[in-house]
């Protein structure tokens, strides 16, 4: 939040390159000047991940063991010494760290990710299970912060330093400063309680769920099974229950958004062409949604890819707050749980999917403005 | 600085435009000669500030003032204790509504909630002066050390820094908080627990801005004079190279604080936080209020969420604010009316 902030501000608008996460395909890049083109960048880019993912386990992995074994951390105190000391072994724990470190690491690239202590389960199997939900969160919350923080940050821009524009920043830096939880406590204590609109937590009522359960090959997203069956009741159902949590977390990356789009605005709309075509005529609403939207928007598809490790962040509060059944919930029903091997697992693989993404995100970026792959 | 600037003749509007850089001229070079207080950051931020950016400064200002006032005065002001259930041998009862006794009622725990909204600001600051102090040392030094001896040492740093730096910071900092307190939270503990794990998260920022201030800085005449004149390693890099890289911290300072206090909140919130006995914390308490929001209890967590988003609109206000100060193209000019594009399209479109 802090970078992106600064960054916004200090990057000049035409020029915002990869930025943030991103940080290292641009020295890359850069090393790779004048030779290669589209598929250099991309290839040194997906290369660059394996040394961020690898970074990231070796901190955590390290980190985690540093006070101790997790077995020791869950059952300490419940069992004698003696008791510990045998699950311990059991569990591979009273080896050399190294080994220990080693092994976790070929199981990672075996894509096994290590087995929760308490329910036994692999955590593999909690991110296909439970990612989906995550995923359709996190899509619905960024349609949500596009929706408020495209046309919002217009409008600012155009009534820069005016009180429309002070109204919205405000409106912008409190959407930051409310924790996300604090904003799903007040949409339910208003919809759900209040007015009794829409459902209090959870995906998908119980009988909807029975219904849902009837499709064949269910994909992770439960408005499009919705869809599939095209059963209106159970759209809605499955529509209200999305509503509050997609508000919740999408407002934190609208504000985020607005900024940007109104620095960057601000940036464009004094940039000679806008000059030129406002001199041959073109009214000043289609100078800001056509000529200078356009270019301020390349700045928000670098800034999305950082936008996604904060999201999956966020969603680890929202899906608390609304019992939004996804990796988030999970990482805090093991972590209250004092499950750490499921903890490590969780956090490791969601390390993956973010390095992944802003890899994704970077070649889209690439892809759209040439002077990022140089 | 008083010599006005060439005019070009038969243009009276860049003929007014010169004199009023000569204004500022004379502005700038009154300020190079003032008391050092009034060039401290804030102070010199809020005299350069006009207008809406003003009141915005302010209103942060007063905010963070408030806060920091509460923090202080906390036993005064409070009622009661933030770990107490009843006065003079009567329980306070649990989950009573707004009241004579209780203005903000009492929580499922039976505690005062306008007390522990109040000596809930004790921890925020803490945490908050804890946290962004520990950050800013670390990541200054690694900045400064990283920049000016490069090398390995620096690619890895780099290479550590913007690993961390990718990886969602409420994650790192719930993975800090089981390595440091092995999530149980004890008093004082508990607080720095919670400092330590929000410092990890920052450190790379202050790393970043230190280390690309410094490495553009190495190639200046006015080091390589000094190094030429013989001044040491430490020499440089604390003298040369650090007073000249400070220029953005304030910013990262205030920005960093606000953030220190929502992760604080979070972190209370999934349960990570500090025992309701050792201190009051508000993400802990909202925590508590969720259930109590399902059956329409509402004050347990409207006033430590309001507490919260308080505490950090001020801080972030003043950052902002700075932010907008520091950056010329988004500074509210004092004097110049009418200038080219930028202030036409707005009048234009109002």
């Amino acid at each position: 939040m802090t970078a992106d902030l600064t960054r916004s501000a200090t990057d000049e608008p035409a020029d915002a390159g990869p930025s943030g996460s991103s940080a290292p395909s641009a020295t890359a890049g850069r090393g790779r000047r004048g030779g290669g083109g589209l598929g250099r960048y991309i290839l040194t880019r997906f290369l660059l991940i394996i040394p961020t993912v690898l970074i990231l386990m070796t901190v955590v992995f390290f980190l985690m063991r540093i006070t101790g074994d997790p077995i020791t951390a869950a059952l300490g105190g419940r069992l004698t010494p003696d008791q510990l000391a045998q699950r311990r072994a059991e569990a591979g724990y009273d080896r050399p760290l190294i080994i220990q470190y080693l092994d976790y690491l070929w199981g990672v690239v075996r894509g096994d990710f290590g087995t929760t202590y308490t329910d036994r389960t692999p955590v593999a199997k909690i991110l296909t299970e439970y990612g989906g939900a995550t995923a359709e969160l996190v899509v619905y919350a960024v349609v949500v912060a596009l929706v408020i923080g495209v046309p919002l940050g217009m409008l600012a821009a155009r009534a820069r330093d005016r009180w429309g524009d002070l109204a919205l920043r405000v409106l912008a830096i409190l959407g930051y400063a409310t924790p996300v939880f604090f904003v799903g406590l007040l949409l339910k204590l208003v919809f759900s309680v209040g007015l009794g609109w829409l459902p209090v937590a959870g995906r998908i009522s119980s009988r909807g769920e029975l219904t849902m359960g009837k499709i064949l090959n269910p994909t992770p997203f439960y408005l499009l099974d919705a869809i599939r069956l095209g059963d209106a009741s159970l759209l809605w159902d499955v529509i209200s229950h999305a509503i509050l949590p997609a508000i919740a977390l999408g407002l934190l990356t609208g504000g985020i958004f607005l900024r940007l789009v109104r620095t960057n605005m601000i940036g464009t709309l004094e940039m000679p062409y806008v000059d030129s075509a406002r001199s041959r005529g073109v009214r000043e609403s289609r100078l800001t949604t056509r000529h200078a939207l356009r270019p301020a928007l390349i700045p928000i598809i670098t800034v999305m890819g950082m936008q996604i490790a904060m999201m999956l962040g966020g969603a680890v509060l929202t899906e608390t707050t609304f019992e939004w059944k996804g990796l988030g919930y999970m990482l805090a029903e093991y972590m209250t749980a004092r499950d750490y091997v499921a903890v490590q697992g969780i956090v490791m693989m969601l390390a993956v999917i973010v390095a992944i993404s802003n890899f994704l995100v970077d070649v889209i970026a690439a892809l759209i403005d040439p002077r990022v792959r140089y | 600085m008083t010599i006005p600037p060439p005019q070009p003749p038969g243009e009276s509007a860049s003929a007014q435009e010169g004199t009023e850089l000569a204004a500022e001229a004379a502005v700038v070079s009154a300020t190079a000669r003032e008391r050092w207080y009034l060039r401290l950051p804030i102070i010199s931020h809020l005299r350069r500030s006009v207008g809406l950016q003003r009141g915005m400064l302010v209103a942060g200002l007063v905010l963070v003032l408030g806060l920091l006032a509460t923090a202080l005065f906390a036993p005064l002001l409070a009622p009661y204790g933030f770990a107490e259930t009843s006065a003079d041998g009567a329980s306070f009862g649990t989950q009573q509504p707004p009241s004579g006794a209780h203005p903000l009622g009492t929580t499922v725990a039976g505690y005062d909630v306008l007390s522990r909204v109040i000596w809930g600001t004790r921890t925020a600051v803490a945490v908050m002066a804890c946290a962004v102090v520990l950050s800013l040392f670390i990541g200054v030094a690694l900045g400064l050390i990283s920049g000016y001896v490069g090398g390995w040492l620096d690619r890895i740093l780099v290479m550590l820094a913007d690993a961390i730096y990718a990886f969602p910071s409420l994650l790192l900092a719930i993975v800090m908080s089981i390595v440091i307190s092995g999530g149980q939270s004890s008093a004082g503990g508990g607080i720095l627990a919670a400092a330590v794990s929000i410092t990890v998260v920052f450190v790379p920022q202050y790393f970043r801005v230190i280390r690309a201030e410094v490495v553009r800085l190495k190639a200046e005449p006015f080091v390589e004079a000094a190094k030429v004149i013989g001044t040491g390693h430490r020499r440089i890099m604390g003298t040369h190279l650090l007073r000249n890289s400070t220029r953005t911290l304030p910013l990262i300072f205030t920005l960093n604080s606000s953030e220190a206090i929502l992760t604080l909140a979070a972190l209370g919130f999934l349960g990570f936080g500090i025992e309701p006995t050792s201190a009051s914390e508000w993400g802990y308490d909202l925590n508590r209020a969720m259930a109590d929001a399902t059956s329409g209890i509402w004050w347990t967590g409207l006033f430590p969420g309001l507490a919260i988003v308080a505490a950090v609109l001020g801080v972030t206000l003043v950052g902002e604010s700075i932010n907008d100060l520091n950056d010329p193209r988004l500074r509210v000019r004092r004097k110049r009316r009418g200038g080219p594009a930028g202030t036409t399209s707005t009048e234009a479109t109002a």
